[in-house]
């Protein structure tokens, strides 16, 4: 049985590709067989953040309109054997994906003895969205500490307690964790951003990772290399925390205060 | 930054997105799961209450509540001050 982690969070531009690419391969090298799925119809994208566009030959569309196997679409990733990549397909057509099928390519994943297939969400609360999410057992929503993309998380976390399979079925539920990006200790401590704290309060989650604010998230999609393997950086290490605590382990936050202070912020009390 | 911005002490723009957002979603956590009709009905209603007394948009909180098997639609409005203060 696999288990199945979508990755969401309605406003676009917060990070769920570099999220789900990071949690892919972070699971991967823990030695768990991992499958990551671009559900973002007709704007693929974890493919380059992955490093592997130049070998898309077949996408999630191919599959399941049986245009060939799954095994052939499934990209093989050059740095981890146990993982996958199934990419986005071009289409414009919004009715390519079909809950139908999308439930066939789990099911197969699930008895090809992958333990986890990361479901990579499109920005919005549409079709794409829906799907990506409907079949998951957990959710990782992520969220940059910014007005709007709380308050759409808010609205995910209602379509997830809603509109998913397990929701409809009764009795168990999405079990849901916060993921924040883009987070920048010295701003928090200006009081110019909100803290993990704050968001946590308003949206009631407990939170899996708090990504810092780097550099490093863009020179290593620039590189096609999942950030996480990015060994010496703090957002690498951020994520590897997150993995592990996805894999139930303890660990506390790291990278969310600052460092040391300036004697400006000291005199004047930041 | 400016030398002198050291000195100004401004409002903590996190703590006005914090509440902000606490308002907001609680607002839209209480509609949620509840028939789409709700905005629609508040925007006429809004619209009615308007002929007669110039309110604000957000002077107007509709709530649905369940209670015990049956539902109770709640409906208020904070009429402005002038000429002299009325309850809802």
């Amino acid at each position: 049985m696999s288990e199945i982690i979508v990755v969401t969070s309605g406003k676009g531009g917060v990070g769920k590709t570099t999220t789900s690419a990071s949690l892919a391969c972070g699971l991967a090298r823990k030695g768990k067989k991992v499958a990551v799925i671009d559900f973002d119809i007709g704007l693929r994208n974890l493919d380059l953040v992955m490093g592997c566009e130049r070998r898309v030959v077949y996408d999630f569309v191919n599959v399941i309109q049986g245009d060939c196997t799954l095994k052939q679409a499934l990209i093989r990733d050059k740095r981890l054997e146990n993982l996958s990549v199934l990419a986005a397909s071009q289409t414009r057509d919004k009715d390519a994906l079909t809950s139908e099928g999308v439930k066939k390519v789990l099911d197969e994943l699930a008895a090809d003895g992958f333990d986890y297939v990361i479901c990579d969400s499109p920005a919005g609360i549409e079709k794409g969205a829906h799907l990506a999410m409907y079949y998951a057992d957990r959710a990782v929503v992520v969220v940059n500490p910014e007005v709007s993309s709380v308050r759409d998380s808010d609205r995910i976390l209602g379509l997830l307690a809603s509109k998913t399979a397990k929701a409809e079925a009764g009795g168990s539920r999405v079990q849901e964790h916060l993921l924040l990006t883009r987070y920048s200790p010295r701003r928090v401590a200006a009081g110019e951003m909100m803290s993990v704290e704050d968001v946590k309060e308003i949206l009631g989650l407990d939170v899996i990772g708090v990504i810092p604010e780097s550099p490093d998230v863009l020179s290593a999609s620039n590189a096609g290399t999942p950030v996480i393997l990015n060994d010496g950086s703090d957002v690498a290490a951020a994520y590897e925390d997150a993995v592990s605590r996805l894999l139930g382990e303890q660990r506390p936050l790291r990278f969310v205060t600052e460092p040391r202070k300036g004697f400006f912020a000291r005199m004047f009390g930041g | 930054m400016g030398l002198l911005d050291l000195f100004r002490r401004s409002t903590p723009s996190a703590s006005v997105a914090k509440e902000r957002l606490r308002i907001i979603v609680a607002q839209e956590r209480s509609q949620r799961g509840g028939p789409d009709y709700l905005p629609l009905l508040r925007r006429e209603l809004l619209e009615v209450i308007r002929k007669y007394v110039n309110v604000d948009p957000d002077a107007i909180q509709i709530n649905l509540e369940r209670e015990e098997g049956q539902e109770v639609l709640e409906f208020s409005v904070a009429l402005p001050e002038k000429p002299r203060p009325q309850g809802a």
